[in-house]
């Protein structure tokens, strides 16, 4: 980033503001496309991984190689469909939901710390802005299911609004006992806060983190709206829920904004729990992006891995895990973590 | 301060260029063929009757009011959590800690007298 | 076989019984439709907990157009009993739905299918066939080229309906600081779960009626798949019929084929040879396998375990393979003959299946890693979709849903049929009568399955395929080509169909979801006089409405799945 703003202010001759923007433009467009990317790899990562646990093959033939282009077939075919909307539909919103859903997560992914200094937008309150654009992609379900003016539509928002918004506490509450750690919101600084080691990433760091880590790992599911939390979904209830009718490219956006979403949260595991960029090794930090891909794609995995095990809660137990026992057990981490700080008189 | 943001505007603005550019791209690519039965509403197979635009279930309701109540405080909680170390090292972790003590205890009570009226109950 | 039930009646009802007679050992009795629901509550008093199903058969030439066959059966007694009534047309008969609630659709399908009215009925529409059809396509006289086009759907539940439900629904919250407000009728929502959905595995349709998630009240909607069967079946000689039970049951064939070669054979008057009896009950049992695999594992799909359905789907691929390489076809068999089997098993036949059997054990071994202590999976079938002992046996439940209410209930033990009473095997039983039990029971009976095969292949006899009888079984092949008489056989045989003597008998056997008949009537010539179905899931999903409602809609789907409702004999 500052060799980005070196060459632009001194080798292109642009004044500083002018640097800013074409930093942040350029920033943006890579986000997007590693975000259109990880879209298609994950679909296909996806359906490897359901295949490996199936015992299947899963795709094979589209570009030879363990069908290694099925997912890019996949996005050129959707192009070519036919974009329908309901005679019954709410036009505006109908049309704008996809967008919004897509816009929360692609908006989170720019504070996402990918290596020292290489964030689009390096913010104070980093994570709290994380958690507070996510939210909408509540509103574009919301917005999708109620437009739709489809039973099941109505029924996969209501319930995908409902399961969301409650998992976001749970969800907040489990970084809470990082942020006692690090006294610092800003993306960075937390990542920083667990140079050294394996032992220094806050997972490892206390009991009460271990634990608010798995929690923000089941909440997290439930936020990306995937097995077994898929209430918005769940193809064998509500048929398609809240993308019931939607086709094409609009049906495309929720596609990709699931599997962004799935890489933001497993991504915002690894920066809050697992060291971010550090290696688990201390001092063989040679490739920072490289290290803290790899830690997010495997979370993707162990997502996919629960995904494709477990069978669906029902909407009612799900609202019952969250506010009976993730909730109680979260406030729990948040107080203990900082008994536990004061008790042992670590300081991050 | 806020020119921090302008990055985050500036993302938003290319997510849109793209979204624009992919959905003109369908929309040229793809075959525009309506006809009254495609652009009817699905419900297995049966014409749909009445209106989706009901008055909300309740339940729903319940839930995003004690969404609004926690989510607030907990971001309430942020607060305390970047201020908790200072006073720490200030010497002030007792009194820190009872601080919280009382305002998670708080919202424990309010957690607890919702729990026991079977607000939390899915039906 | 019931001489106990019958001198019960006799003794009850004196004169009032018209007639006694007992075609092929089904005892029956007539009497007269108005003392046809005093009969009915007598043998429900005296131990008959069930009506299997109501027969109609058409004799346009009698006075007494109609005639209803009612089959009985006591499971406390293991006794059946059929009672008879004949009536003219138009006149109406008395409904035994408060008597048995399976009398409900039973009826609902006499009244559609014939025309016969049902007085004091609660619910006396249209059930196969579309509530804009004119006629009744069982009559005789019928005319079957007539085309007619119904397409407009059916409103299950009319307005006052839903304020009927609305009403009821707020009469039931009696706490005055409940959160909820009056229910309006306008906040209730109809929503169509099938005919085109992703869980009714088939063509059906259930329309609920939602308060948020609960469901206050459902009706169902079959015949979306009704292609006429029976009436198919009366313009096919009796042998020609076989490849059509291949699609009844489409998941279990070979049991369709069995039990309709069995009944034929008891309508005759003969029986099959060991070695032929040995065989169906090999692949008998491999079809009871294949069925409860799909239905387990589209169970666990519809629950949202995925991973499962391949570890059973692989297995029952597997064994399709197997029954293909034995007939030529995976799905529909056409495997059984009246009066034997359509050709020997092939060589090699003992060791495959038993390679695949091993497979069955592995697949299911993963499945129950996966499920069997599964807190999610426990949550989402224990105490779901529960339907007591009684109530089961009132709708007319059998198969694996009734032995999961706890009644060790299985017509291979207790009417043993192709010379099951020599295999040893349990009955796996449930406790609860809910969807975990359903799911338990099957996965348990599979194992048993797996013993018999063993126990069949071990001991499988020598000797003649089929009956030694030319009426019923064609010649050999270098007879037909050698010889005029057996050119004339074979012509007979195929051009005139198989002469069933006159008379009728039900043939019924094990099926994979339940009890499997044929009331099969002859009048003497080579075609069915009337063929009538028990489809063991017919009078299963007439009490799904009654079982989803006050539950949630994924309850519903989780309950439609673990009672295997297969659309193809559902609607025949």
């Amino acid at each position: 980033m500052e060799a980005m703003y070196a060459f632009f202010m001194d080798t292109a001759g642009m004044d500083e503001m002018a640097a800013h923007i074409t930093v942040a433009v350029i920033m943006a467009t890579i986000m997007f496309i590693v975000m259109a990317l990880c879209a298609i790899i994950f679909t296909w990562m996806e359906r490897k991984v359901a295949g490996f646990l199936q015992s299947r093959y899963g795709p094979m033939r589209t570009g030879r190689w363990h069908g290694w282009a099925q997912a890019v077939a996949d996005m050129l075919k959707i192009l070519g469909k036919e974009d329908i909307i309901p005679a019954e539909a709410d036009k505006p919103y109908f049309i704008f939901a996809p967008l919004l859903v897509l816009l929360g997560s692609l908006l989170a992914w720019a504070a996402i710390p990918w290596a020292p200094g290489f964030v689009a937008a390096d913010l104070d309150l980093g994570l709290f802005y994380i958690f507070a654009v996510t939210s909408l992609v509540v509103l574009g379900i919301l917005m999708a299911g109620w437009a739709s003016n489809n039973k099941w539509a109505l029924y996969g928002a209501a319930r995908g609004a409902a399961q969301m918004v409650s998992y976001e506490i749970p969800l907040l509450l489990a970084t809470i006992p990082v942020v006692l750690y690090t006294g610092s919101l800003n993306t960075q600084d937390i990542v920083i806060a667990q140079q050294g080691g394996v032992l220094n990433w806050f997972v490892f760091r206390d009991p009460f983190l271990f634990i608010a880590f798995w929690m923000y790992f089941i909440a997290s599911i439930a936020e990306t709206n995937r097995g077994p939390f898929d209430m918005p979904e769940t193809e064998s209830e509500l048929v398609a829920g809240y993308h019931t009718e939607y086709t094409g490219m609009r049906f495309a956006f929720f596609f990709l904004a699931e599997y962004a979403n799935l890489f933001l949260v497993s991504m915002i595991a690894v920066m809050v729990f697992l060291g971010g960029w550090w290696s688990p090794i201390p001092g063989l930090d040679f490739a920072p992006a490289a290290c803290f891909v790899v830690k997010g794609v495997l979370m993707v995995f162990l997502n996919m891995w629960v995904r494709w095990t477990l069978p669906r809660v029902r909407v009612d137990q799900l609202m019952h895990l969250c506010w009976k026992v993730m909730i109680p057990v979260t406030l729990v981490c948040v107080v203990g973590a900082g008994i536990w700080m004061m008790a042992s008189g670590a300081v991050g | 301060m806020l020119e921090k943001y302008l990055p985050v505007l500036l993302v938003l603005a290319v997510a849109m260029i793209f979204a624009a550019v992919f959905l003109g791209l369908s929309f040229w690519l793809g075959p525009r063929r309506p006809n009254a039965q495609k652009n009817s509403t699905y419900e297995c197979g049966i014409p749909v009757r009445g209106s989706t635009h009901i008055r909300f279930f309740v339940r729903f309701f319940l839930v995003a009011i004690f969404f609004l109540l926690f989510d607030l405080e907990a971001v309430f909680l942020y607060p305390w959590v970047l201020l908790f170390q200072p006073m720490l090292a200030a010497g002030q972790g007792i009194f820190a800690l009872a601080e919280m003590g009382v305002f998670v205890l708080v919202l424990v009570v309010g957690f607890v007298y919702v729990w026991r009226k079977g607000g939390l109950e899915w039906q | 076989m019931s001489q106990k039930l019958v001198d019960s009646l006799q003794r009850e009802f004196g004169t009032d019984i018209l007639a006694v007679d007992s075609p092929r050992g089904d005892e029956s009795v007539t009497v007269a439709p108005e003392r046809l629901l005093d009969v009915l509550g007598h043998l429900r008093c005296a131990g008959c907990e069930q009506l299997s199903d109501v027969v109609g058969v058409d004799h346009p030439d009698r006075a007494e157009r109609f005639e209803l066959v009612y089959l009985l059966r006591s499971y406390a007694d293991n006794e059946r009993v059929q009672v008879k009534v004949n009536v003219a047309e138009d006149a109406p008969v008395p409904s035994a739905a408060g008597v048995y609630r399976s009398a409900n659709w039973a009826e609902r399908e006499v009244y559609d299918l014939l025309g016969v009215p049902f007085s004091g009925h609660p619910d006396l529409r249209r059930l196969l066939c579309h509530h804009e059809f004119e006629g009744h396509a069982l009559r005789k006289d019928y005319p079957i080229e007539q085309g007619q086009e119904c397409a407009r759907p059916e409103k299950l539940f009319t307005d006052e309906d839903i304020a009927r439900a609305a009403e009821r629904a707020n009469d039931l919250v009696s706490d005055p600081d409940d959160v909820h407000d009056e229910l309006h009728p306008s906040d209730l929502l109809t929503v169509n779960i099938g005919p085109s959905h992703p869980a009714t595995h088939g063509a059906l349709r259930a329309e609920v009626l939602l308060d948020g998630e609960n469901i206050l009240e459902a009706r169902t909607e079959i015949g979306y798949i009704h292609r006429c069967f029976e009436k198919e079946a009366e313009d096919h000689t009796w042998a020609q019929v076989m490849p059509y039970t291949d699609r009844l049951n489409y998941c279990s064939a070979m049991l369709n084929n069995s039990i309709y070669a069995m009944a034929v054979e008891k309508t005759i008057g003969v029986e099959a040879t060991p070695r032929a009896q040995a065989i169906r009950v090999i692949v008998s049992e491999l079809s009871r396998i294949i069925d409860h695999l799909v239905c387990v594992c589209a169970n666990l799909v519809d629950i949202g375990a995925l991973t499962n359905y391949w570890y059973l789907y692989n297995v029952r691929e597997s064994i399709y393979e197997t029954l293909e390489k034995l007939c030529g076809s995976r799905l529909t068999t056409n495997y059984a003959r009246i009066g034997g089997m359509s050709h020997d098993l092939f060589d090699g036949f003992d060791a495959e299946v038993r390679t695949k059997l091993d497979e069955m054990d592995v697949g299911n071994a993963d499945v129950m890693k996966l499920i069997a202590r599964n807190r999610i999976f426990l949550d989402r079938t224990v105490d779901v979709g529960v339907i007591s002992q009684e109530d089961a046996l009132s709708w007319g439940y059998t198969g694996p849903c009734l032995r999961a209410t706890g009644l060790a209930y299985d017509l291979r033990k207790l009417a043993p049929y192709s010379g099951y009473e020599n295999y040893d095997f349990d009955i796996p039983t449930g406790t609860n009568g809910d969807t975990h039990d359903r799911i338990m029971v099957r996965m348990a009976e599979m194992v048993q399955s797996r013993s018999i095969i063993l126990q069949a292949l071990d001991k499988l006899p020598d000797g003649p395929l089929n009956i030694d009888d030319n009426s019923v079984v064609l010649p050999p092949k270098e007879s037909v080509y050698g010889s005029i008489e057996g050119v004339m056989n074979q012509f007979k045989l195929v051009y005139e169909g198989i002469q069933v003597p006159a008379g009728r008998g039900y043939g019924f056997g094990e099926g994979a979801n339940g009890e499997l008949g044929y009331y099969c009537v002859s009048d003497g010539t080579g075609h069915p006089y009337r063929l009538k179905v028990r489809p063991p899931c017919f009078p299963i999903f007439s009490s799904y409405a009654e079982l989803v409602r006050g539950g949630m809609i994924p309850d519903a789907i989780a309950t439609l799945g673990s009672l295997n409702i297969i659309a193809g004999e559902l609607d025949r």
